[in-house]
């Protein structure tokens, strides 16, 4: 089943072509990994597809109501704003506003339940999240997303700056999500982790879709280090492909 | 019971005994139980006229007009993320100073009884139709700020033109006096000019408390879980012009209740947005009561003006919370 479609989408700032006709379809039980150098425009299609952002072509989602878009799709922003000193609980909370008429009920606490458990932070509930570390705080906002319990998740950059154990969970996460039969779309620095944990991998380079294969093709395509500037080393494990980058090459 | 639950239980209570308090407290020596008789039987006497042409007016402005400040500048905050924000800053206060100062200047303040008040909301109209023309249509908190200020400082420009200019030294006065906000010598028809406005106001603010739970995580978060933001800026926008214009139409400026308030009370009901809005509201209309009862008892023969003492006790306040603020961010 297909979750999400992007259909010759384009967005232009100040003129300049940021995302540039790309077309893309993520299917129920994916892991797509969004790649690509900074400034590639991986923020920017993931909020144009949500209807954040004006845009050219079509998205399914932004075609959607916003309530409806919101019960489709979660999204977890790459800023990881917490304004005000509220709990852990409500905050995660938030995420199930989406779903009903702003009362919590019995299948929202569950949710929510989950949400904190995935992101080992059942203990964390009744904690400020302001006080938390920043690390602390991305988890708890991940688990935000994930109380949303929509078909389709993008979350963009959800593990810069955790520590390693938090990105493993992070990524076995959405891994597991996937295989549950949900879809994932998630822009990643690391290529390891990509390579580790995504289904798919879509490189972005000037906006452009560049390469959109399974990890292990897309990382030992010799395009990769024209769009990275990288050469890397890719072996075979018995968990999976592992990439490591290894030196710049321009 | 949550603390939360306790706090505005006790809020509440405050502000009833405050309320009380003020029907209580004037210049007449009236007796408690004389003055509820009067206040209740309503017989045409001194004393019943008293009570129900001048206490409960006043009484009920105070509550009234402390109210909407703390609920706007709550919402204001909430909206903006920003806890420096107050309602006045999408320019609405100081469009409707400028309506009522127009109409003391231009003498139409004196022909008839409410045309103070009306020109100061038809300034506040005029003011939220410019900043919602000026800010655009993507309900974003930049441009709304940014025209709020814009349209604030215009205001103010154009009083002190207004002042400058003025032929006849006592109508400066008057309007210097106007703009400190006082709560003496209102009626009931100011009540009943500013109370549909200000329950209009009150009931979007109170709209908006969902929406700004979600704007906690940012503008993109909020959208993404379903929150339509030109909405919820619509509504803040409509609600603290209708609220607080009619504030400042029947009691001119009267600051920093809804910059304090909201930090006052954060500790107690927690940072959620939605939980804020009924307390501070609460807690406005406890600080305006007690302001406007301390005006009476500080200075009764003075008309100490009520807008003075609020920024007299509130900017040093204000201080003391960013004082202890920054002990806690280091």
């Amino acid at each position: 089943m297909t979750l999400f479609s992007l259909d010759h989408l384009s967005v232009r700032r100040a003129g300049k072509s940021v995302v540039d006709d790309v077309t893309l379809s993520v299917q129920a039980g994916e892991c797509v990994g969004l790649i690509g150098p900074n400034g590639a425009g991986k923020t920017t299609l993931m909020r144009a597809a949500l209807g954040l952002l004006p845009h050219e072509g079509s998205s399914n989602l932004a075609r959607l109501p916003l309530g409806e878009r919101a019960r489709q799709a979660a999204f977890l922003p790459q800023n990881r704003d917490i304004h005000w000193p509220v709990t852990v609980d409500a905050v995660v909370a938030l995420g199930r506003a989406a779903q009903g008429s702003g009362k919590l009920h019995a299948e929202d606490r569950r949710a929510i339940d989950r949400a904190l458990a995935r992101m080992g932070l059942a203990d964390y509930r009744d904690r400020i999240a302001t006080a938390l570390s920043g690390g602390e705080q991305a988890r708890v906002l991940i688990a935000r997303a994930l109380a949303q319990e929509t078909p389709l998740l993008l979350a963009d950059e959800p593990v810069a700056g955790l520590d390693p154990e938090a990105q493993l969970r992070t990524m076995q996460v959405f891994a597991d999500l996937a295989r549950e039969g949900r879809g994932i779309v998630v822009s990643i620095h690391d290529l390891g982790l990509a390579a580790r944990f995504c289904t798919r991998l879509v490189v972005l380079h000037h906006g452009r879709v560049v390469l959109d294969a399974p990890p292990r093709e897309v990382l030992s395509d010799p395009r990769l280090s024209e769009v990275f500037g990288i050469r890397g080393f890719l072996a075979d494990t018995p968990d999976g492909p592992v990439f490591q980058p290894m030196a710049v090459t321009r | 019971m949550t603390l939360r639950h306790i706090a505005l239980l006790l809020l509440s209570l405050l502000v009833m005994a405050l309320f009380l308090a003020s029907l209580l407290i004037g210049p007449a020596a009236l007796g408690l139980k004389q003055s509820v008789m009067a206040l209740l039987a309503g017989e045409g006497g001194p004393v019943a006229l008293v009570m129900q042409e001048i206490r409960l007016p006043r009484a009920l402005l105070g509550l009234l007009v402390g109210a909407v400040l703390g609920l706007s500048g709550a919402a204001m905050q909430g909206f903006l993320r920003n806890p420096l924000a107050e309602p006045g800053l999408v320019g609405v206060s100081s469009s409707a100073a400028l309506g009522a100062v127009l109409s003391l200047q231009t003498g139409l303040a004196a022909s008839f009884a409410l045309a103070l008040p009306l020109s100061a909301l038809a300034g506040a109209a005029l003011a939220v139709l410019l900043v919602l023309v000026m800010a655009g249509p993507r309900g974003g908190a930049l441009s709304l700020i940014l025209a709020g200020i814009a349209i604030s400082a215009l205001a103010g420009a154009l009083t002190s033109l207004v002042l400058n200019l003025s032929p006849n030294p006592f109508a400066v006065m008057e309007i210097v006096y106007w703009m400190m906000g006082s709560l003496a010598d209102r009626s009931m028809t100011h009540v009943w000019l500013a109370l549909p406005f200000m329950a209009i106001g009150c009931g979007l603010l109170l709209a908006t408390g969902r929406g700004l739970d979600a704007l906690t995580l940012g503008e993109d978060a909020a959208r993404s879980m379903g929150v339509d933001l030109a909405r919820l800026r619509l509504l803040i926008v409509l609600g603290t012009a209708s609220a607080v214009g009619a504030s400042v139409a029947v009691a001119g400026a009267v600051g920093f209740v809804g910059l304090v308030m909201p930090h006052l009370l954060r500790p107690l009901v927690g940072g959620r947005p939605s939980h804020l809005l009924p307390a501070a509201a609460l807690g406005g209309a406890a600080m305006v009561l007690t302001a406007d009862i301390a005006v009476r008892l500080i200075a009764p023969d003075q008309d100490l003006k009520l807008g003075v003492l609020t920024a007299l006790v509130g900017a040093p306040f204000f201080l003391h919370l960013l004082w202890r603020m920054r002990g806690l961010e280091a």
